[in-house]
């Protein structure tokens, strides 16, 4: 006689993922588990709880590149083992960042001989790339100052207000003093007159920004170029320009290539540039280029001796993964000059597109310009009754995540909604959102107002404290019966309403 | 009548990649091509340039994980889109991260009420992790000295001369006088008591490493713990500790429990470890945990407004991949305590299975210990007619990267060779290891010297340029450099020897390939 039971307690791995036990217990969150698990139920249950996360290719408040080839994929997961920074072991992926540097440099029209290397480095991104510029300059100007014999104790850097976060970071942790040129409304950007007026004998540069993180235009960097060439030749100073081209530095060289913002300008000494953003290459890898081996401080470089040979490295990071400047080296030579243009120009109809489809709704003022990275950051008109956090938080429910917030000092009653075009972003997409903002409006003018007169004051002082001027927005609740009993009023009118003339409507 | 012919030219996606022309052409290295080329042979040209790489998993030179299951991969690939910093939109990757700095303060002990958060951050490896820490502890002294009204522009901290290149960078890079302790020979880790003598008024932290990188092994963080508080005590200046744990962290709670060297000890105010090292996940990750919030400043701290409530960040980084973040956690709760112990018991035996294999060969001796970083540190007993270098140099030919370098002062004349034990290096491939290195031995025995008589003072100036190279190098990792004697000389005194040797063998053994 055969028994037909099977303990099934002794073999764990006979049991499918979703019938094994793993799934009844709940995994610890913050101390590590004594067992193992199967590997299938590890995968299994991660891979569950990620389905909630937001959908990268709807995430239209990112720069950062969300769908590549799976050719390039294929190269990104053979280098996942690779770690970058061994360049003795690994002297073919060492090339090909000596490479990107290279032709990224020539992009900008660094000035650079027939045979000669360019000055660059990669980074993780262009935070990364930003503080080795800043402190690169730093040390330039502390040098000179006490060549001069002059104090060095009291660094600053200018900047618009419209900076992203990472200039903050490096003002607060190399303890440079963060000097901002305040926006007003209707003008979004540095204005290069204002900002040479800040500059002083301690000024270390003047970082000019090529696409805005908030609505995306680019700074008139030839026209603070000329102004702050002059304030040099009255002053002598001989202070510095660094262009903080994340975006723009993929966008510009493509749409408009007569725009002069790069090397051209004589005063220019260091760019950055996101290759995780226009560069087309997933979040990871930033570029930072310097004019000429005179713009990079010696002693901040540290020599590695590499296969007899000396390697020149000047990174924050150490260990890191090769992939993203695989990637990177990848999309330069598949795609050339031809293909990136064709795909920013694509990103720019795309974003035309939108733009237009927005003001036919007669609801929205356009706030980007058409000029700039390819973006369509935009306002109510008339935003008494319910505002663009509201619009942001219903067309989540459609599955698009758009971002709202509030501009920085001195603009911070102005609130924008912001979609930013990306190469994976189609034509069909853009219809498609155009008409759910249709409907998301509809929808909102039948609701009853919400947080009106009095709350209208605390939500100001709490898109303040944001600081980086990203906000997403805060309701507070009136009382809930307060509440409750409001909508309920309304929504009793409503129903009542749309029973009557439209049979076919779901409530 | 059907023509038979079709025009090349015209549809070139009709092309294998290799019978293209895309093969046929060289690719522009410094500059942007003007056109665009096909994916496939984009593919395929990255591709094969990239197979003269060095092989990850026969790479011995590093700590970086380089093997992980495939369930994990596939968690990996999905992931790549996600950039980590967007915490608004992907709340579960953000969470994930919190959790795994949960588990890993909880490790390492960290004095955290039932439900009180950890106080850490992940960060793209200990580097990061490292110029944090030094961050806030400097950032907390120059509040200290300010409230006292002292000088606070001198700041400095201890290390020993075995520090790994980052503490260099963030000394040079954060305007820290780095102060180390030097080793001495059969010493090659920081000397407590010399540290603790080398602290004064503007030291804001002494840094001790878990798992040298030279040698593997743990420096004794107890023993500097006592005798710190000891002059803390006399002093009043309450100087704090960090733990470098970037190989140990992950090692050392799983071999070792017994062994104190984190948060039980009251000095020690911050620790970073490696994910990507014996945290077993692809480089790209690492983690710096804080003993509490007061050990954080408040100022470093940036809030950003996430779904209406606060998310505090303190990170140089900013956009960066979620994968490898997603990696640790599966393999924190896939493993759990018993997989990560099993894993590095295996490490652990095969190490010492290594290193009595090298041990009886009979021409080395081992520098690493047994209690530390799983890793053969190895120097020869003789190195006149043939040094480190050279072993190092001829194991390539066989697949083999094993790195060789010389110690940091004030041991310069020390060379050693290193082997890594990762999780993925086999009892098999230890075996086989072994065989190499007794084939190398052999091989060199019969090759006639290298630059010997003549110029080995010539040699010794190049070891010193070497050196001097190493030390600014700051992590001792150099691959030798040979000077050349003029060409002709070299050439006459192999071909001499060379005559010789062939002409014996001829003699002896008729079967030997010349």
């Amino acid at each position: 006689m055969v028994l037909s039971k099977i303990s099934s307690q002794s073999d764990v791995s006979v049991h499918s993922t979703f019938a094994s036990r793993y799934v009844r217990e709940s995994l610890p969150r913050y101390r590590m588990p004594d067992n193992s698990i199967p590997k299938e139920a590890a995968f299994q249950i991660i891979n569950d709880e990620l389905m909630l996360d937001g959908r990268p290719r709807l995430n239209l408040a990112s720069f950062v590149t969300t769908w590549m080839e799976p050719e390039c994929d294929k190269l990104i997961m053979d280098a996942l083992n690779k770690n970058y920074v061994d360049m003795d072991e690994y002297p073919v992926t060492t090339e090909l960042q000596n490479r990107c540097v290279n032709m990224i440099a020539h992009l900008f029209n660094a000035p650079l001989g027939e045979s000669e290397a360019a000055v660059g480095v990669g980074t993780v991104g262009s935070s990364e790339a930003i503080m080795l510029a800043g402190l690169a300059f730093k040390r330039k100007w502390q040098n000179k100052r006490r060549a001069l014999g002059l104090p060095c104790d009291k660094p600053n850097i200018v900047t618009g207000a419209n900076v992203q976060v990472c200039w903050e970071k490096f003002a607060r942790y190399f303890e440079v003093e963060l000097k901002e040129v305040k926006l007003t409304e209707g003008y979004y950007v540095m204005d290069p007159e204002k900002a040479v007026e800040m500059v002083d004998e301690n000024t270390i540069c003047v970082a000019a920004i090529l696409g805005s993180t908030l609505n995306g235009e680019f700074e008139d960097v030839k026209k603070l170029n000329d102004l702050l060439t002059e304030k040099n030749r009255v002053t002598g100073w001989d202070t510095p320009i660094h262009v903080d081209a994340a975006s723009g530095g993929f966008i510009a060289p493509f749409l408009w290539p007569e725009l002069e913002w790069d090397f051209r300008l004589p005063l220019v000494k260091s760019i950055n540039v996101s290759g995780h953003k226009y560069g087309l290459v997933y979040a990871g890898v930033g570029w930072a280029i310097w004019r000429s081996k005179d713009d990079l401080p010696d002693e901040l470089i540290f020599h590695i001796n590499y296969l007899g040979a000396d390697q020149p490295t000047f990174t924050l990071n150490f260990s890191k993964g090769s992939s993203q400047i695989i990637a990177q080296y990848y999309q330069l030579i598949r795609l050339g000059h031809e293909g990136y243009r064709n795909v920013m120009e694509n990103c720019h109809e795309n974003a035309m597109f939108l733009r237009e489809g927005l003001e036919r709704t007669g609801r929205f003022e356009i706030v980007s310009k058409e000029i700039g990275v390819p973006l369509v950051a935009f306002s109510l008109k008339d935003n008494s009754r319910h505002d663009e956090f509201e619009i942001a938080e219903m067309l989540r429910s459609y599955g698009w995540i758009v971002p709202a917030y509030t501009m920085p000092a001195d603009a911070q009653h102005i609130t924008v909604l912001r979609v930013v075009i990306r190469e994976d972003f189609s034509r069909t997409l853009a219809e498609r959102l155009v008409l759910d903002v249709t409907k998301v409006l509809h929808e909102l003018d039948n609701l009853p107002v919400r947080l009106h007169a009095k709350s209208t004051a605390v939500v100001e002082e709490a898109a303040g404290e944001g600081g980086s001027g990203r906000v997403n927005g805060t309701f507070l609740k009136k009382t809930e019966i307060e509440t409750q009993r409001e909508i309920t009023t309304y929504w009793k009118k409503f129903v009542a309403n749309k029973k009557k003339n439209n049979k076919n409507t779901i409530c």
